[in-house]
């Protein structure tokens, strides 16, 4: 017994000035290191890709079919550094821009129009909810050739496309939030009187603005989509990426095919990243779920 | 209603001011044979008979689910009884619910603006009403802050600044304190009697502790299992402002055992 008392005492006496050191260092140090794995362990993984990518134009293609995946310092030298190739693709990817901006404006004032309306009366939610389902299911593709027919091959059809394919998104996401409210709350609006636009305005929008954005987030991608899909079927006037992109493949361009499908990838990335901060910015204070990407 | 609520509060107090035989005699609140029936065929309440005269304070004791919450939503007129009837005051009552209830996207001072935003008060007067409000429940510096970084405690003293704010003639509380810890509610009852002391308006008071009960109110009031009926009352004559010791009174002490018993009888 009192052996073991010692043992104990002494162990005590020894471990805490090496071992808890070593387990815990002081919380800068802590969070420096946190910072170094967030920046560090995505440019591992884009190395491993690069990697994969070189191993594949020039392990698995013979020189013959290397167009196919063509290696990456080709697709930068002959494309994103060369101004004459660069240009024409920054050009379609700023009118790109503007239809899936312009088809986003209208799908999210409409959206939320509609999700409104549908907060106010349950025959209209009855009776519109559906059809916003449909037009969810219906594949996009299969319109097009209606579309083309109704407003042309220009910027308009192509912003008609943004608009039905981010509109779906915008609505759910509205209404689910309008109709999230608290019991509570609307219990408070009721004791007071509130009028139906008071209790709208400065309860159920505010409320909702959280899921609001949620669907801002997802329409914003898919508006991006959109108008790559309709720069490639609604061909008139100036061309947009996805326009490009089209004739890039046509020609068999495979280094500026590679880089105009960058420059897409991470025009959607940067308006992913801009509606999240623009969330962080708007709801960010006071609701949690503008903190995740 | 300001101007009513304003001289009971005077005429309680007991200033010279003339009292008429219809304030004094006329109850805040009244409940007559109220009962209550859900779609979904439950009985809330049988033959409800509550009376609170004004400037009173009573707390209802039962145990859960005995449709105490349901006394409280006849008497905002949030429901509508199925029987019987419920005189409650014209003008708004002030009603704190169990939870706090705010808006986490407004400040705490736009918060306890709201009631009176929504009754249309210009700015400069509910701002002033607010800070008033907000002075009562200790909360001063605390007006830019959002709900979300407050604790429990202080977002309860937020909801009840809210309530305050309207100057109702009648509060309804809904176990407000219920989901506080100890020490923060026992705090908020001594603070929320001081209030009563202070401005003397009329409550009823929800709760499932008997000892909170006594200590707040005037009148205990017990409630059977449901369907709620009312079982028992007892009077706890005590003046306001109630020290904090008084839990520990003997003759407090035997009417809070008093009211445990006839709680329990409830049960069988």
């Amino acid at each position: 017994m009192s052996a073991h008392v010692t043992v104990t005492a002494q162990s005590e006496d020894v471990l805490p000035a090496t071992d808890y050191t070593q387990a815990t260092p002081p919380a800068p140090v802590r969070r420096r290191r946190a910072r170094a794995v967030a920046v560090l362990t995505p440019l591992g993984s884009l190395g491993v890709a690069v990697g994969i990518w070189y191993a594949v134009s020039y392990l698995l293609l013979s020189p013959a079919r290397r167009f196919l995946v063509p290696p990456p310092q080709q697709v930068l030298t002959v494309s994103f550094l060369d101004w004459t190739h660069l240009q024409p693709m920054l050009q379609a990817l700023w009118l790109t821009a503007q239809v899936a901006l312009v088809g986003l404006l209208i799908a999210s004032a409409l959206g939320v129009t509609m999700a409104v309306l549908m907060s106010r009366a349950r025959w209209l939610e009855r009776s519109l909810y559906p059809y916003a389902v449909i037009l969810q299911t219906v594949p996009i593709l299969a319109i097009v050739p209606l579309i083309g027919l109704w407003f042309g091959f220009g910027f308009t059809s192509r912003v008609v496309v943004c608009v039905l394919i981010a509109l779906f998104p915008m609505i759910a996401n509205t209404l689910f939030g309008i109709q999230s409210v608290d019991r509570t709350h609307h219990d408070l609006f009721t004791l007071q009187r509130a009028s139906r636009w008071a209790r709208l305005r400065k309860l159920e929008l505010p409320a909702a603005l959280p899921s609001v954005f949620t669907g801002l987030r997802t329409s914003s991608g898919l508006s991006v989509i959109g108008a790559i899909v309709g720069d490639m079927f609604f061909k008139q006037g100036e061309p947009g990426i996805g326009t490009l992109l089209d004739v890039y493949r046509s020609r068999l361009q495979s280094e500026d095919l590679f880089a105009a499908i960058i420059l897409a990838s991470f025009f959607g990335v940067a308006v992913f990243a801009v509606f999240t901060l623009v969330a962080r910015l708007a709801v960010g204070s006071w609701h949690a779920s503008a903190d995740r990407p | 209603m300001f101007i009513l609520s304003t001289f009971l509060t005077v005429a309680l107090k007991g200033a010279d001011v003339p009292t008429t035989a219809e304030a004094t005699l006329e109850a805040t609140l009244r409940f007559e044979g109220v009962d209550k029936h859900f779609d979904n065929g439950t009985t809330a309440l049988t033959g409800v008979e509550l009376s609170i005269a004004p400037g009173e304070f009573v707390a209802v004791v039962g145990p859960s689910g005995c449709g105490k919450s349901t006394l409280l939503r006849l008497a905002s007129g949030l429901d509508t009884a199925t029987g019987g009837t419920v005189h409650a005051p014209a003008d708004s009552v002030g009603y704190v619910f169990q939870d706090p209830t705010l808006l986490p996207w407004r400040t705490v001072l736009a918060n306890v603006e709201l009631p009176a935003e929504l009754a249309g008060t210009p700015k400069a007067e509910r701002r002033d009403r607010a800070l008033d409000a907000l002075r009562l429940v200790g909360l001063e510096g605390f007006e830019k802050q959002l709900p979300g970084q407050l604790s429990g405690g202080m977002r309860m003293r937020v909801s009840l600044a809210r309530a305050l704010m309207t100057r109702p003639s009648l509060f309804l509380f809904d176990e407000p304190f219920g989901a506080l810890d100890e020490m923060t509610r026992l705090r908020m009852q001594e603070e929320l009697q001081r209030i009563y002391a202070e401005t003397g308006f009329s409550a009823l008071f929800i709760t499932h502790s008997v000892t909170e009960a006594a200590f707040l109110a005037g009148r205990v009031v017990v409630m059977s299992a449901r369907p709620g009926r009312i079982t028992a009352s007892f009077e706890v004559p005590f003046a306001h402002p109630r020290p904090a010791e008084l839990r520990y009174d003997p003759d407090f002490g035997r009417i809070a055992g008093e009211v445990s018993a006839a709680l329990r009888g409830g049960f069988q």
